[in-house]
């Protein structure tokens, strides 16, 4: 056989090669993500569950306690939450699937930093999961909120932010993992009690003492409250209704702006991020 | 840049806890040689290989790969090396294009070069008419060959190949061999394997013979065996009792019989043989002479038969991996 092609040089290591490969890995998350139909749509079903069966049912009896507004209506933001939330864990997951498979071995003998590495699966996980979101922002219409396009762009930013945090976490627990099954158990253990403390089922006004706490406490309370205080930016409600369904996050009576809720997400999935990197740093 | 050597360790070691898996390990590599560690399970081979490519870190002792420091220019070694483990490493939802693809990038192959350079390998290793298949739909050999030309993509100076072809039929076997041969003529590429197959070996220019983490000998598939001596011959006569008598008494040989022939070692055999005929005294039907084979040459270094010895590293290698978690 004929070698046509000269042997090809590699160029020095520096930022630019590790933002390239930052970017294949991102790529790899989304060609995996659009190959695999039965995961975007097991993902799919669970908002989708609570929002028109669940949400449904509940709203026929808290109707008349919450008045002028679909209890669907109220769940929405958190189940924007909860999609993109189990997408990006999912997507963190398949760090583990990668060791087990071998995978993961490959990228880490790769002449790039393992930080690379890391950010390019924190950033593609959080790519898919706004993908994923993407498809409950269109659902939008049928729970009563606006198409607006500033109130989709900034959802969107908001599940991307959101993404790249939980995706930074699972990514942290996956450090270590040797198998699927108790990285699903630990995230099951960690990611439902967040959830049903993130003000994402129910408002977070007049709650007991304690159960305000543990909500105030919880990061992604963080992520929901800016997502729900933009849908009911957009939403034509009578004030009473709108300081019981969407009170915002309080510390010890001050109202927390959006901006530092935001900011909070941004700096907990940047912490998280550089953890992970830590721990994929001390070697396999 | 000019390298000496395309291999050198100096006084490796490595150890897990109290086990040494590898002790004071010395030797070089000449660009452009294809050199074969040779071992049972358990020996240090996989251990050695490891901290040659920086993925162990050494416990002692120093290496350069390429020209460059395992330890301390880790990212310049893994530039210039091309890694086939054992186990796949593929992704196997991924076709094999993009799994090169993915490689290509991570390695920093020019944007430009890259599709010439995919097509290149994996017509090399005959895999170019499933560019587009996924890997999941690959046999065994096919996965490896792939692995093979991902392990070439970025053009490195040294090639790791550990057991390239464990768990694979001859045919492919031999069709890997003969990539590793191409390899060598049109790259000048540095081979690094490590094997348990004898046969393997033999493609080796220069073999390593690794036992219990230290090497045992370094020398040419040759002369390893001329070092053991004796060629093996064998010969059937009608009778084969007198002909065991009259080796002794007239060559002063000590022969045995088995399966229907007398079976003896003489040192060069080839020479041997018009001596046989002339001074035997008896009818000879057939004779046959072999060169010792590298199990002889295993066994004469190590006092075991590397099948014997594999079977002793098996505890050892369990509880390296225990010891490791």
């Amino acid at each position: 056989m004929v070698m046509e092609v000269a042997e090809v040089r590699t160029p020095g290591i520096g930022v630019a090669h590790n933002l390239r490969a930052v970017k294949v890995v991102v790529h790899r998350e989304a060609l995996r993500f659009l190959d695999d139909r039965s995961r975007m749509i097991s993902t799919l079903i669970q908002p989708v569950l609570w929002l028109f069966v669940l949400g449904t049912g509940f709203g026929t009896l808290v109707q008349g306690a919450i008045p002028g507004i679909d209890y669907r209506t109220f769940i929405y933001p958190g189940m924007i939450s909860m999609t993109v939330m189990t997408t990006a864990m999912f997507s963190a997951g398949s760090i583990v699937w990668d060791r087990e498979y071998g995978f993961l071995r490959e990228m880490l003998v790769a002449p790039v930093s393992r930080g690379a590495i890391v950010t390019g699966k924190c950033l593609g996980g959080a790519m898919v999961a706004t993908l994923q979101g993407v498809v409950v922002l269109a659902l939008a219409g049928l729970v009563g909120v606006p198409y607006d396009p500033v109130l989709m762009v900034s959802l969107l930013l908001m599940m991307f932010l959101t993404a790249f945090t939980v995706t930074a976490f699972g990514v942290l627990v996956a450090a270590k993992m040797k198998g699927i099954t108790a990285f699903f158990a630990i995230v099951q253990m960690v990611m439902m009690p967040m959830l049903f403390l993130s003000g994402a089922m129910f408002p977070l006004a007049n709650l007991p003492a304690w159960l305000h706490i543990l909500t105030t406490i919880n990061p992604l309370t963080y992520a929901v409250d800016p997502l729900r205080q933009s849908v009911f930016s957009h939403l034509d409600l009578p004030a009473e209704v709108s300081a019981v369904l969407n009170p915002g996050v309080q510390w010890a009576g001050w109202q927390v702006p959006v901006a530092l809720e935001l900011g909070l997400v941004a700096v907990t999935g940047l912490i998280l991020l550089m953890a992970a990197v830590a721990r994929f740093r001390k070697g396999d | 840049m000019s390298e000496q050597t395309a291999v050198s360790v100096e006084g490796l070691k490595k150890s897990y806890g109290k086990v040494e898996a590898v002790k004071d390990v010395s030797f070089t590599v000449a660009p452009g040689e294809v050199f074969g560690f040779l071992g049972p399970n358990g020996a240090g081979k996989t251990t050695t290989i490891s901290m040659l490519c920086t993925l162990t870190t050494p416990s002692g002792g120093s290496a350069r790969v390429a020209g460059r420091d395992v330890v301390r220019e880790r990212d310049e070694v893994r530039r210039n090396i091309g890694l086939v483990f054992q186990d796949p490493t593929l992704d196997t939802n991924l076709t094999a294009v993009q799994n090169l693809r993915f490689h290509a990038e991570l390695y920093g192959v020019p944007k430009a070069k890259i599709a010439p350079r995919i097509q290149q390998v994996l017509e090399m290793v005959a895999l170019w008419d499933r560019k587009d298949s996924k890997v999941i739909t690959f046999s065994g050999g096919m996965k490896r060959r792939l692995e093979i030309a991902r392990g070439l993509l970025h053009s490195p100076r040294v090639l790791f190949l550990d057991e390239p072809t464990i768990g694979l039929d001859p045919q492919t076997r031999a069709a890997i061999w003969g990539y590793i041969h191409e390899l060598r003529r049109a790259e000048n590429i540095t081979i690094f394997m490590t094997t348990h197959y004898m046969d393997e070996a033999e493609y080796c220019d220069r073999i390593a013979i690794i036992d219990h983490g230290s090497i045992v000998v370094i020398d040419s598939p040759e002369a390893l065996k001329a070092s053991v001596g004796r060629d093996r011959v064998r010969i059937s006569t009608g009778d084969n009792d007198g002909a065991v008598v009259a080796l002794r008494d007239r060559f002063g040989l000590e022969a045995s019989v088995s399966e229907g022939e007398v079976t003896f070692a003489v040192e060069g055999g080839e020479e041997f043989v018009p001596r046989l005929f002339a001074e035997l005294g008896l009818p000879i039907k057939s004779v046959s002479v072999s060169r010792p084979s590298l199990d002889d040459v295993f066994m004469s270094y190590t006092g075991t038969s590397i099948r014997d010895a594999e079977a002793g590293a098996a505890q050892v290698n369990s509880w390296i991996r225990h010891v490791r978690r």
